[in-house]
Order: structure tokens, then C-alpha cells, then sequence
């Protein structure tokens, strides 16, 4: 649509590689927290709100993440948007930063805000456990497989 | 529980509330429609948002939504979302200040902008300030006896619904520039400001869902709260979505870009 400068094309293909990378894990960031809130919350209602043992430092960090989670799902989106009416998207590398995102999120969530901070359980009166590890792997498993396919992206030369 | 609940709110403030609104609907069209005959026709949807933002606060002011405010601290929520969250943000897409820019006759739209250009405003317009005013007003409310007085004394009530209002705006004003906007930041720098104001909201709101203000049960305080921290996120994610459509605006390819 628009030409490119020549002597700036070769930095603009940088940006928006990294672009491609801030937005897929901007949005999968925001996907699994809304993910999370939609399942966990809303529907099983195995998350509580609040619960009666979440210490203060509890309630700060999940105000911050949930904050930045909401304009990370909203702002990765835009971003993405951008890629695309400049022609710049490179979706495999876009979809493993979502991975990786994700990932993150999950096991961020399953080890500081569960474990560290104790801000909820994942269910409660149960044995936990089970819960946990499962909730954990399944984190990894999204995590290494975005690596994965961020490295097979690396490989091949960009097409678009 | 709610011996804390004296005295109602006194007449002059719903009067004087009721009158504020009713000049807000007439001057603003009357201004709008007076300029077109020298200006751009101002556009429909403006008014739209004027009117929806004085609706806004106005349910939060009078009416049965602020007498039940005075009992129900559920019902004060929903005020404080439509008259510190809701009303600002359709207001501002309203553009009183650009409509009362281009209404003013030369030497007062020079003093206006004289005013909006000076340090003050460029003071309390600036992102971090603005968040405190309005997010950190919200903390000394509710975590102090300002608001057993708010529910005691009218003036108190008054100063703190107009302090919801005006901080409110300010807060919006200074993240979306979607009026006239003097003094400038970066998106990423109001990005940031905007998370932590939107986690400050979030926490208080937890909080209080934890520890209720003085003199409301628990069953309406964790009503109160999931109020709150819900219908702040409907809006947040409005606030958001405005946002970040102005940066894709903004960085559309082949345009100029602006100094910020």
C-alpha cells in the first residue's frame, strides 16, 4: 500500500518481526487470564473471588496482573491489526509468541500466584495435587511448544 | 448495622445537582448549534455522548439511585461507576472543550487557552496525577471516616461527588486525548499509567470485598465490591478499546506523525 524507504526497509523488517512477537504474547498473555477468569471463575466457579487466607501482597499482585492482562489481550490485538494493513504478519512466529504467552501466564499463575503468594487455590476441599501438577504441565507444555515453533520461525526465511 | 446512616441528603445539593444538569443539556446543544452557522456542523454523535454522559451522572445525583446510595452501599457503587467512570469518559467524548473554544468570543478563547496551557493544568492533567486524584481519592474515601461524614454531612457529600465527577474526567482526559489536549505523552508512558490506575481500582476493590467500610455489613460490602470490580472492568475494557484504536489511528502507515 504505502512504498517503504529503502534505506529504512531492512529496520522496518525488524520491527516487525519483533512487533509480530510482542503481539502474539501480549494477546496469549490476555487469552489465558481471560481463559482463566471465563472457566475457572465464571463457569466451574473452582476459583473464588476472594478467599479469606489471600494475604494483602495477594490481592496486589493479581489487581496488577489482571490489569495488565486486560490491555495486553486488547492492546496484542491492535497490534496485530497494525501487522496486517502494513502486510507484516508473520503468523507462525505470531502464533508461538501466543504460545509462549500463555505458557507463561499459566505458570505464572499455577507457581507464584497459587504457591508463593497464595492468593487462591485452584479448587477447593480437594486434593490439590493432582490440580496443581496438571495445571503446571499443561502450562509447560504450551510453553515449550511455542518455544519450539519460534525456533522452527527462526529457521525460515520470511515469505510475506 | 447502618447507624452510621444520620442524616438524608439536603435539598439545595439536589436542587443546585438537578439545575448544574439541566444547563448541561441546554447549553451544550445551544452552543453547538449557535457555531455552526461559523464552523464545521458539530457532529451528531457528540451530542449523543453529552447527552448520555449527563444522564449518567445524573442518575448517580438524583433520583432514587442517590437516595438509595445513602442506605445501600451496592446502590452507591453503581453511582460511583456511572458518576467517576461512565459519565467522564462519555463526556469528554462529548468535546466540551473544543465546543467551548470555538463558542467564546476572541479574547476569552485566548484566556481558555491561556488557562489550559498554564502550568496548573499542566500539573494535575499529567497522567500519574490525575490517577492519584481520582484512584488514590478513592482510597482515602473509602479507608477513612470522610465517608461516615459523606453520609452525615451534605457538604461532604457534595465535595466528594463533585471530586467522583471531576477527578473522573481529569483521570480521562489526561489518558484519552480525545478533546483538546495540551500537554502530551506518549502512549506507551500513558499505557503504563493506565495499567497501574486500572490495577489500583482492581486492588481497592478486592479489598474492600475483604474489609467492607466502616459501618456496612458484609453482605452488601461484598456486593458493593463485586459491583465494583466487575462494572470497572466493563468499563476498563471500554477505556482500553478507545485507547488503543487512537494509537492504531495515530500509526496508521503514510501518515504524519504528530509530535506525540
Amino acid at each position: 500500500m504505502v512504498s517503504v524507504d529503502r534505506s529504512t526497509a531492512k529496520d522496518d523488517i525488524e520491527k516487525y518481526e519483533k512487533r509480530n512477537f510482542w503481539s502474539g504474547l501480549f494477546f496469549g498473555i490476555g487469552l489465558m487470564a481471560f481463559v482463566d477468569e471465563v472457566i475457572f471463575h465464571q463457569l466451574l466457579q473452582w476459583h473464588h473471588f476472594y478467599d479469606l487466607s489471600t494475604p494483602q501482597i495477594g490481592i496486589f499482585a493479581d489487581g496488577l496482573l489482571n490489569s495488565f492482562a486486560w490491555f495486553a489481550a486488547i492492546g496484542g490485538l491492535f497490534m496485530f491489526a497494525d501487522l496486517r494493513r502494513r502486510n507484516a504478519v508473520w503468523m507462525r512466529r505470531w502464533v508461538a509468541s501466543i504460545l509462549i504467552g500463555a505458557g507463561t501466564f499459566q505458570l505464572f499463575d499455577g507457581i507464584i500466584d497459587h504457591k508463593v503468594l497464595r492468593t487462591h487455590q485452584i479448587r477447593y476441599n480437594v486434593e490439590l495435587l493432582p490440580y496443581d501438577l496438571a495445571w503446571n504441565i499443561f502450562g509447560a507444555i504450551l510453553l515449550f511448544a511455542g518455544i519450539a515453533l519460534l525456533v522452527k520461525a527462526r529457521k525460515e526465511r520470511r515469505s510475506a | 448495622m447502618s447507624h452510621h446512616y444520620l442524616g438524608s441528603i439536603e435539598l439545595w445539593f439536589s436542587v443546585t445537582a438537578a439545575l448544574a444538569l439541566a444547563w448541561a443539556l441546554i447549553f451544550y446543544p445551544m452552543l453547538a448549534i449557535w457555531t455552526n452557522e461559523r464552523f464545521k456542523k458539530w457532529p451528531v454523535r457528540r451530542y449523543l455522548f453529552w447527552f448520555a454522559g449527563v444522564t449518567a451522572a445524573g442518575a448517580a445525583l438524583v433520583g432514587p439511585l442517590s437516595e438509595q446510595a445513602h442506605t445501600s452501599f451496592s446502590a452507591h457503587m453503581i453511582g460511583h461507576l456511572l458518576l467517576g467512570m461512565l459519565a467522564p469518559l462519555l463526556l469528554l467524548y462529548g468535546k466540551p472543550m473544543t465546543l467551548l473554544l470555538r463558542s467564546l468570543p476572541r479574547d476569552l478563547a485566548r484566556l481558555l487557552s491561556r488557562i489550559l496551557n498554564s502550568r496548573y493544568i499542566h500539573f494535575i492533567s499529567h497522567p500519574v496525577v490525575a490517577s492519584l486524584l481520582s484512584i488514590g481519592g478513592l482510597y482515602i474515601l473509602y479507608r477513612t471516616d470522610i465517608f461516615i461524614w459523606m453520609h452525615q454531612s451534605t457538604i461532604v457529600y457534595a465535595i466528594v461527588h463533585i471530586h467522583f465527577l471531576v477527578a473522573g474526567y481529569l483521570f480521562m482526559m489526561s489518558i484519552l486525548y480525545a478533546d483538546l489536549t495540551p500537554h502530551r505523552y506518549s502512549f506507551r508512558f500513558r499505557a503504563i499509567v493506565l495499567i497501574l490506575a486500572l490495577a489500583g481500582h482492581k486492588i481497592l476493590a478486592k479489598s474492600l470485598y475483604a474489609m467492607p467500610p466502616a459501618g456496612i455489613t458484609t453482605t452488601d460490602g461484598e456486593m458493593g465490591a463485586m459491583i465494583m470490580y466487575y462494572g470497572g472492568n466493563l468499563i476498563d475494557l471500554a477505556i482500553i478499546l478507545l485507547f488503543c484504536y487512537s494509537w492504531y489511528k495515530a500509526t496508521a502507515p503514510g501518515r504524519v506523525v504528530r509530535a506525540i
